[in-house]
């Protein structure tokens, strides 16, 4: 069994097409569910570190459980365990829009966003108390001084950790091909079915991986200088 | 609503053979989880040690190593090593073992930064001490460094040992039959998806939470 290299298979007939739909289609769950695992991860993150028992009580719950489970899992629960238990019309407009691309994303999003709480918080922890105390001795209410104060100092100090995170989800994306959502996994499988070219298709999908992981790594180190605060430099998660 | 008939009728199927993998058929996540932890591990560690080697032909190799395969999806790898196996060996192997090499590969590189980074943690006084003292570089790393490292880096590897055992689900998309493929079997026969994926979510869970509240008491007792 020798192996004939044939990488022409790669730009001649839809390879690569397909390849830019599943790169425009990576992006784009990622994107949303980049800003559905921010969103969550803000709020539940800042919950965790209130002096409110019942708040520090639901954040602690959806963190542990949903970072604990297996993504494919989720994956598999959003898609076919959820939608049956909406109401009839729900459904109907889910599976005429593509459900498997909002499952996707939606799992992707609930997921990372535990994920990510843990970093915000590890950020907010990271911050001298006497920041908070500062800022309630002039008068700001907790929610203010949150908003004001905490949760922007941290948003600067957690710039490397969350990018990682960031680039996880990223390379999670892949996992909705599981459900049939047809994002960069998914075509390079495509293209290894209808050509029984693997090693090119892989190569192919590997690369715009890659450079996509490196190139967004190294914009955000720049970023992460920018950002950085003299004298509360904290590395790492 | 809720027919948990589903689960008690397939219990063993679930847990014993697709957790456990104690029975009939080659499967089980513990079966894949336990190995792919301690060889991804061992190969960690000489990850770690090379990229902090002096001899840049150890380092640079070992840097890109790690830098690949922390930039690409664990999926790919999976099917990289599904595809090349049988052009390499010229027969294929079991699922087990393309999941098995897969992980392995794909976690040595994310052990290796742990090793990494719990080496450089040791301060460098100790180095010097230990050099002082009139050991080798040799006996400094395996009787100074690596004991204190190890116990800086406990928290990262229980973290990373969560991270496998929940990315050994994915084996299932190369038709292993683990925990998540059970249930998809299972589901294929019954149509109960959410009863049958909020219990397997709920098994994991168990597995995952006791794994970090052993590491917690475990810390702080080492600590």
């Amino acid at each position: 069994m020798k192996y004939e290299f044939n990488w022409s298979v790669l730009w001649s007939g839809q390879s690569g097409g397909w390849l830019l739909q599943g790169l425009l289609t990576t992006l784009e769950i990622s994107a949303l569910a980049w800003l559905l695992a921010a969103a969550l991860g803000m709020v539940s993150g800042a919950m965790r570190t209130v002096p409110w028992r019942l708040l520090r009580a639901a954040a602690t719950f959806y963190v542990e459980f949903f970072r604990n489970v297996p993504l494919l899992v989720w994956m598999f629960f959003w898609y076919f365990g959820v939608p049956p238990l909406l109401p009839r019309p729900v459904q109907d407009w889910l599976f005429n829009h593509g459900a498997e691309f909002w499952a996707g994303m939606f799992a992707l999003g609930v997921y990372h966003g535990a994920r990510m709480s843990e970093v915000i918080r590890s950020g907010i922890q990271s911050i001298p108390k006497t920041q908070f105390e500062a800022s309630v001795a002039m008068g700001l209410t907790t929610f203010q001084a949150y908003r004001l104060v905490i949760v922007p100092i941290a948003l600067r100090l957690i710039v490397p950790p969350a990018t990682s995170e960031s680039l996880n989800l990223l390379k999670n994306s892949s996992v909705a091909l599981t459900i049939s959502v047809a994002e960069l996994t998914f075509q390079t499988r495509q293209i290894e079915t209808y050509t029984a070219k693997a090693i090119e298709a892989l190569t192919a999908g590997t690369l715009i991986y890659l450079v996509l992981c490196l190139g967004i790594a190294a914009v955000m180190a720049r970023v992460e200088r920018r950002f950085a605060i003299p004298g509360l430099i904290a590395r790492g998660g | 609503m809720l027919d948990l008939s589903v689960i008690v009728n397939n219990f063993k199927f679930l847990v014993v053979q697709g957790l456990l993998g104690v029975g009939g058929f080659a499967g089980g996540t513990l079966r894949l989880a336990i190995p792919a932890i301690v060889l991804g591990f061992v190969l960690g560690i000489f990850i770690g040690l090379a990229r902090l080697a002096r001899a840049r032909w150890i380092s640079a190799p070992a840097t890109v190593y790690v830098e690949f395969f922390r930039g690409v999806p664990l999926v790919m790898v999976i099917f990289w090593i599904w595809f090349i196996i049988p052009q390499l060996l010229r027969f294929p192997i079991p699922e087990y073992g393309v999941a098995l090499t897969a992980f392995v590969i794909f976690e040595a590189a994310y052990f290796g930064e742990i090793v990494r980074a719990g080496i450089q943690s040791v301060p460098r006084g100790q180095v010097e001490a230990a050099t002082a003292v009139g050991l080798t570089r040799a006996q400094t790393m395996r009787f100074v460094v690596l004991p204190q490292a190890l116990r800086n880096m406990v928290p990262s590897i229980v973290t990373q040992m969560i991270v496998l055992f929940k990315d050994t689900s994915l084996a299932s998309i190369i038709g292993y039959v683990d925990l998540t493929k059970a249930a998809q079997i299972v589901n294929n026969r019954e149509i109960r998806p959410f009863e049958l994926y909020l219990f397997i979510a709920a098994v994991y869970w168990i597995c995952t939470y006791s794994m970090s509240r052993v590491a917690q008491r475990f810390e702080r007792r080492t600590a």
